[in-house]
């Protein structure tokens, strides 16, 4: 019997039906490259961080001096941290651009709930992560951000305080929370690659999307070698973005306090977190009450989530949706301007302004999704009388 | 150009409302290493570490930076050897399980003013005087920061009063500081025979403290402009190859025939 091609073997057969032969739709374009490009900064933050970790100590006393070790006594220690570093701000950046793609094209539609909602937890966890590396290094900011964040759990009415004692292990943030931050640290984007393959798994069951947002199954072309050609030039310019960051700009993202030892005697003049929790925090800080701010930090979480069952609109792509497509190019400003308010102090207008903006952050999910939607069909349907 | 991007992507860290509380912001200064393809003047680190062990290391600690470290960026091996020697440090236990001081040698780390933050604060009238290694990665504005303070030092503006012990200067946050005026000209003895005016010996130690903060910045540049011109090349090659093999798909003529 003639043997059959290894690629129609099993397990190849997987890696030759979801990246090789795989249908995809020929329209394409490029925005669509940053679900591949997410998947190799994992990679990238994976690799950098298994390094990283045999040389860093986690304890109060020695973080600090061992990242600094890293630094400067590491062979090519300075490139495996600025890249693990300035890795995370590049995560960010590309699966923001890759939520934004899907909001725009109404990638979250039909049939495609379920690749939504787990992209929307994949996104949790990488928050989760990204906020207890940064921790990590042990300087000022890792060490306030750390006792500002854990504290939000202490605004949970009667059992608050307890759970904030359990997450940092003691009574204040301390050794027992640096060692448990890196053990999940660790752990976490072994988890993250899970919920991955579950995301595209869940894609493949039906198939990418694609900007004219109507059936595809017309015009499919396999993966390889048209796709992995064409995300193979985005992986390369992002690859010269990434450096440039790396070798000339590393600490621009960051913060320079937290170049300063953690010292639990001496706040910060001001706690910031990294730039892609800005928004976030700029909503959290619009409300004057500590458990409503956590609430709306929870409902940015739950509209993501409800966004495929609320949306009411038939056509998926904002191509045609013209008013969809104003609205669209609001709330990105709007998420731009939060941003930029979540690193103002907490004084007039900054206050008003960031209130402003997350009333438009919420709207545009919870009212202009779901109506907007029946209001373009009512439009559809109307037929002037002469 | 760090700086610059942070600020294009409006990702710039506070706001600064009021710069009697923040400092005043300091100008950007053209540093020679500044540019992406430019490396630190070594001969400028060399007479910065003789501002810094003549001046600034009577109070302030440069606890990351080893002997070890000098050699070939400012001295030469046999040079920092023979200053290292000059040093006492405590090591053991030896064979009888007592301590012994023995000269420094080139792995060991410059030495400390205090044995600890007490002592230090004990002596300079509850004032800590920070470590210098990361100063300049820090602070806001970095090495402009640190160049403006050491210069910064003024009478203070009528109705400014400064407490006994303090100093007045515009760069530091609050705008007193316990640090006094420590740069005047004369102040060091360089030993390639430069002027040791203030701005000099300012300039000089801003930059040996940039290379303490970074010492890594010539390698990590030269390594980023081969590899980013490398990549390059990769860009104009990927991109043409997809368009090469994308050529058929990009030619095709659909055409619906609606009649039959």
């Amino acid at each position: 019997m003639r043997r059959l091609s290894l690629l129609k073997q099993p397990l190849l057969s997987v890696v030759n039906d979801h990246l090789i032969d795989y249908p995809t739709p020929s329209n394409l374009s490029y925005w669509w490259g940053f679900g591949s490009l997410a998947g190799i900064c994992l990679i990238v933050q994976i690799l950098t961080g298994i390094f990283l970790a045999m040389h860093y100590t986690p304890h109060v006393d020695l973080a600090f001096v061992s990242v600094e070790h890293i630094m400067r006594d590491v062979n090519g220690g300075w490139f495996l941290r600025y890249m693990h570093a300035n890795g995370a701000s590049m995560f960010f950046i590309v699966v923001y651009l890759h939520l934004f793609r899907g909001l725009y094209f109404g990638s979250y539609a039909s049939p495609r709930e379920l690749v939504w909602i787990v992209g929307v937890v994949i996104l949790l966890l990488m928050i989760l992560t990204a906020f207890i590396g940064y921790v990590l290094p042990w300087g000022q900011m890792s060490f306030w951000g750390a006792t500002v964040i854990t504290s939000l759990a202490s605004a949970i009415p009667v059992v608050g305080m307890d759970i904030t004692y359990w997450l940092w292990g003691g009574f204040s943030v301390d050794n027992a929370t640096l060692n448990r931050f890196f053990s999940l640290h660790y752990l976490l984007p072994f988890i993250i690659a899970g919920a991955s393959i579950v995301h595209i798994a869940a894609l493949h069951q039906y198939g990418s999307n694609n900007p004219l947002g109507c059936l595809a199954v017309v015009d499919k072309v396999s993966f390889y070698p048209y796709f992995f050609l064409k995300d193979l030039v985005g992986w390369v310019i992002f690859a010269l973005f990434f450096s440039f960051f790396i070798y000339f700009a590393p600490n621009a993202l960051g913060h320079p306090d937290n170049y300063i030892p953690a010292n639990p005697m001496s706040t910060p003049a001001h706690i910031v977190p990294e730039w892609y929790f800005l928004p976030v925090y700029a909503i959290l800080r619009s409300i004057p009450n500590k458990l409503a701010g956590v609430a709306a930090i929870g409902l940015v979480f739950v509209s993501l989530l409800l966004l495929p069952f609320i949306n009411t609109s038939s056509i998926r792509s904002s191509n045609f949706r013209p008013l969809h497509k104003k609205l669209f190019w609001l709330f990105v400003a709007d998420c731009l301007l939060l941003g930029w308010i979540g690193c103002q102090p907490v004084e007039d207008p900054y206050v008003l302004i960031g209130q402003l903006a997350s009333v438009y952050f919420f709207a545009y999910f919870l009212i202009f999704i779901p109506f907007l939607g029946k209001f373009e069909k009512a439009l559809l349907h109307y037929v002037p009388r002469d | 150009m760090g700086v610059a991007s942070a600020a294009l992507l409006g990702l710039a860290g506070v706001a600064h409302a009021d710069e009697a509380e923040h400092g005043l912001h300091s100008a950007a200064y053209p540093w020679p290493h500044e540019g992406m393809f430019d490396s630190y003047d070594h001969a400028s680190i060399r007479r910065g570490h003789q501002v810094y062990q003549q001046v600034c290391a009577a109070c302030h600690s440069l606890n990351l930076v080893a002997y070890r470290n000098l050699v070939g960026v400012c001295y030469t091996e046999d040079e920092v050897k023979a200053m290292a020697e000059e040093i006492e440090v405590t090591d053991g236990p030896d064979d009888t399980g007592e301590m012994f001081d023995r000269p420094g040698k080139l792995s060991d780390r410059l030495p400390a003013p205090y044995a600890n933050e007490e002592g230090a604060r004990y002596a300079n009238n509850g004032a800590y005087p920070p470590d210098l290694s990361l100063i300049t990665k820090a602070r806001h504005d970095g090495q402009n920061y640190v160049f403006s303070l050491l210069l910064g030092y003024r009478e203070p503006p009528a109705g400014v009063s400064v407490r006994e012990g303090l100093h007045y200067n515009p760069y530091f946050p609050g705008g007193a500081i316990a640090m006094p005026k420590m740069l005047v000209d004369g102040g060091v003895e360089y030993d390639d025979g430069t002027p040791a005016t203030e701005t000099q010996m300012a300039k000089d130690v801003t930059t040996f403290l940039a290379w303490a903060a970074e010492p890594e910045a010539d390698d990590r540049k030269l390594m980023g402009a081969k590899f980013m011109f490398a990549l390059s090349l990769v860009a104009v090659q990927a991109v043409y190859y997809k368009r090469w093999m994308w050529s058929p798909i990009k030619a095709r003529r659909l055409v619906v025939n609606a009649v039959h």
